[in-house]
């Protein structure tokens, strides 16, 4: 018996397959079980965000937000508010910056936690999804109080917030931000130890913080290597200079690191949580002062916050109208999945999963 | 004409809304500029300063109106008919939309000008004062297309300011880090390589740069490399559709030091064209992708330069401002 | 044998009602498919997450017989969630086309519906009716977890009325 003729085999992981995080294609030649290419097509949820914002208002824009990276969207509320209000010169008051910031880390929390579960479903593990998603129908439902939507909340105006903390919703925070050091605790001992997934997580899908750089990435992806940049602490925003919170950082770039980055990312959010629930000032406005229509000066503006999947940022480029003449949206995905290819070369089939799970992409943001 | 009545009770700031809450509050106004404002805006003529509330336009509390505008003797002689009526609101909303694009043109014009003589007074007291930042937001914000840094040119407005020009403001703390760049650019790229160069204040003083397109290729490896600048990590690529050019638009950090840079490349409309930087920063790769999908610039240089958003077969670019789509029913 | 119907004895009358059902051989396939839909997993953009709300513990599908397939070739009901661009409609007829009979549509969110609010976008397929033949329609954006409960409800409910009846509720 000679040698098996083999023959490349070229598979695609088409739009609609579970583990490719919503509409995304890869096509990839395989030798065998191992990768030799891999091309990855996107474009499926491309929505033409950007034209349409050249036809509304700034405020009319927030919704959309929302929808771009739909898993964390008050950081993408934020991203365009901010943006507009720098350009005005705008302030706004304190209580409604606190909010903005509860919220956002509790988004950050519920946006960890959507990519526990469905990473470790992605492995194989099924009952972790339920776990997270349990807590996160929580934080939701705070969500739900405080602004009226699970999802898409559309709560951030340019200037403040739209909607103030009802009676006692900062209590019920007070309870969750309490419980949750707990339940994360258990999320560790249920799967940080097994043997299983370590074996499948650790050493896979690894690159160095030089090839980060120049791919810019951002978020967990950059500091799994150990390059210690977080935009809350290195470019503050919002009131992130008056909290205390350590940057988890990785040392070895791989799909371990990150899943270790992400977990304790969600620790140092309950911390800011906890400082910042302590600090809430107990009355205030929850809108500033701000003209009837949104008309920022003539120029242009480039800000950029960090979401749970890294650097999203927004450039305005406005000629002094109530919409915007150009609005672009960084969107941290987008740029993220750059290294995919680059880092499934020789991996086996089974790997692809991890690597793509341990990038943490949301398709909205990838095609805006 | 546009205002509404704010239904919010804090304290408005700018013209704008004191003009509408002013009329709200009758009688209560806190300086006399803002009388002054409202004033004209209402009536139409600037003779008028002393009136608080204007003239019978606003449907709701029409009779305060009307009884202060028979005293305001507006210009429209159908709004002060029937602001005479007092009781009724109706019949103040046909006098508003009569009003002529000329009347409109024109009260619009002398608010403007009250305004701009306000400010300018306010401007000329805060001048004269110690601080001379106080003043400092009155101008606005340097646009980027500047042609010289932003601060010189301030400077000697300022200071020849008496009546409208804003007061002189100080240097922006990038600008040394802006003439550096400047200068290694003009000494190792070539002599042309910066078309301009200025401070955008709003955007954290951000330097920006504007980079001839045949020299950008050169620029960004030594923005790359050159130990003073350093900028390793390229955070985003924008293109932009200006009407009689387009426009890319890098933001470079370095982030040893922190420092941000702007870089903004110019081709025209025509079969526009950007050196493509993926050789210098692997992370431009799809977001010049994604420019040639929607924008059409084409990135020579690029190892792959195809669709990225539409589907291969799509007919034309997106994202211009004169696009039309083929199949606008589906 | 011999059966003999007055010496039946009241508990054997109970005992018969209780247990032994009429109806015609539709009627139980209807109620048999409605019972269990397996939809595929065709999550396409938010409203897919909060097709995974639904799925998970606290609004819990599986209670209906629901369980999500990842095969068209073996799904009854296609939830299509999220907004369907120009470049993904003929990979999502392809799949409906690959779901064996009987089969049916949920167009879940208002995306799916006709445009949401991308209606004015350059790229999105205003309504996912033009490509595959919808049985239900769920507004909302998203349409909460309990919203799209309702909506599997409506299609059960229109599965066992079709199966009695014979009709079609709508035409065509």
């Amino acid at each position: 018996m000679g040698v098996i003729r083999t023959e490349e085999l070229l598979l695609n992981v088409g739009p609609q397959h579970p583990s490719t995080h919503g509409v995304f294609r890869i096509i990839v030649k395989l030798d065998g079980e191992i990768i030799t290419e891999a091309t990855p097509v996107m474009g499926y949820l491309h929505r033409g965000t950007e034209k349409l914002a050249e036809s509304l208002n700034y405020t009319q824009i927030i919704p959309y937000t929302d929808r771009m990276d739909y898993v964390s969207a008050m950081t993408n509320n934020y991203v365009l508010v901010h943006a507009v209000e720098k350009m005005m010169g705008l302030t706004v008051p304190e209580r409604a910056e606190f909010l903005r910031l509860i919220v956002m880390e509790l988004q950050r929390i519920a946006s960890h936690l959507v990519w526990w579960g469905t990473y470790l479903l992605d492995i194989g593990a099924l009952s972790p999804f339920l776990y997270a998603f349990n807590d996160r129908e929580r934080i939701l439902q705070l969500f739900n109080e405080l602004c009226g939507a699970r999802l898409t909340y559309n709560y951030m105006r340019v200037g403040g917030v739209k909607w103030d903390a009802p009676e006692g919703w900062i209590d019920k925070v007070k309870d969750f931000v309490k419980s949750m050091y707990g339940k994360l605790d258990d999320y560790h001992a249920l799967v940080s130890g097994n043997e299983i997934f370590l074996s499948r997580i650790k050493g896979v899908g690894a690159y160095d913080a030089e090839t980060a750089i120049a791919y810019g990435l951002s978020g967990a992806n950059l500091r799994s290597t150990g390059v210690k940049w977080d935009l809350r602490k290195n470019e503050p925003y919002s009131l992130y200079d008056r909290f205390e919170f350590d940057v988890p950082v990785g040392r070895n770039g791989d799909c371990y690191d990150r899943y270790v980055v992400r977990m304790e990312e969600i620790r140092q959010s309950l911390r800011i949580l906890e400082q910042a629930l302590e600090q809430f000032p107990p009355e205030g406005e929850t809108m500033g002062k701000v003209p009837r229509v949104i008309r920022p000066p003539a120029g242009e503006i480039y800000v950029r916050i960090e979401s749970p999947r890294g650097e999203i940022g927004c450039y305005i480029v406005s000629t002094g109208k109530a919409e915007p003449y150009r609005l672009k949206f960084r969107r941290p995905s987008f740029v993220n999945l750059q290294i995919l290819p680059k880092l499934l070369v020789g991996e086996s089939m089974t790997n692809l999963v991890t690597i793509l799970g341990g990038i943490d992409i949301v398709l909205g943001e990838v095609d805006c | 004409m546009s205002e509404e009545e704010r239904k919010r009770p804090g304290e408005p700031e700018d013209d704008v809304s004191a003009a509408s809450a002013g009329e709200q509050r009758t009688g209560t106004l806190e300086d006399g500029v803002s009388a002054a404002n409202i004033g004209e805006r209402r009536s139409g003529a600037p003779e008028d300063g002393g009136s608080a509330v204007s003239a019978g336009e606003k449907r709701t509390e029409a009779p305060e109106a009307g009884a202060a505008a028979t005293g305001a003797g507006t210009p429209r002689p159908k709004a002060a008919e029937t602001a005479a009526d007092g009781a009724r609101t109706e019949p103040a909303a046909p006098a508003r939309r009569k009003e002529t694009e000329e009347e409109k043109a024109a009260r619009r014009k002398a608010a403007l000008e009250a305004r701009e003589a306000a400010k300018a007074a306010k401007a000329a007291a805060a001048a004269q004062d110690a601080a001379a930042q106080a003043g400092s937001p009155g101008a606005a914000q340097a646009g980027p297309q500047a042609a010289s840094p932003g601060a010189a040119s301030a400077g000697p407005a300022g200071a020849a300011a008496e009546t409208n020009e804003p007061p002189p403001k100080p240097p922006s703390p990038n600008q040394p880090r802006l003439d550096r760049a400047v200068q290694l650019l003009r000494e190792l790229v070539a002599d042309d390589a910066v078309e301009s160069a200025s401070i955008n204040e709003a955007n954290d003083h951000l330097p920006t740069i504007v980079v001839r397109k045949e020299r950008w290729l050169q620029a960004a490896r030594l923005f790359r490399s050159h130990e003073e600048l350093n900028a390793n990590y390229l955070r985003n690529v924008t293109g932009v559709d200006y009407e009689t050019h387009m426009e890319v638009v890098y933001h470079l950090l370095s982030l040893d030091s922190g420092h941000n840079y702007a870089i903004k490349v110019r081709t025209d409309r025509d079969r526009p064209s950007v050196p493509s930087v993926t050789p210098v920063w692997e992370t431009a790769n799809w977001n010049e992708r994604e420019i040639y999908d929607l924008l059409g610039i084409d990135f020579p240089g690029h190892p792959d330069l195809r669709r990225i958003m539409m589907p291969d077969d799509w007919e034309g670019h997106p994202l211009r401002k004169d696009y039309v789509p083929l199949d606008p029913e589906v | 044998m011999e059966f003999d119907l007055a010496s039946v004895s009241p508990e054997d009358i109970r005992e018969l009602e209780r247990n032994v059902f009429i109806g015609s051989l539709e009627t139980l396939k209807g109620w048999v498919r409605s019972n269990s839909l397996w939809p595929l997993t065709f999550g396409l953009a938010c409203c897919a997450i909060e097709m995974m709300a639904a799925g998970a513990p606290h609004y819990d599908l599986d209670r209906f017989g629901v369980m999500f397939r990842t095969s068209p070739r073996q799904a009854d009901v296609m939830i299509v969630s999220g907004t369907v661009t120009k470049k993904m409609g003929p990979l999502l007829r392809r799949l409906y086309d690959q779901m064996p009979e009987p089969k049916w549509v949920i167009a879940m969110g208002s995306c799916a519906t006709a445009g949401g609010p991308y209606v004015k976008s350059y790229s999105v397929i205003k309504g996912v009716d033009q490509i595959v033949p919808v049985d239900v329609y769920i507004p909302g954006c998203p349409p909460n977890p309990a919203a799209l409960i309702y909506g599997i409800n409506k299609l059960q409910e229109k599965i066992r009325y079709e199966a009695r009846t014979g009709k079609r509720v709508t035409s065509g």
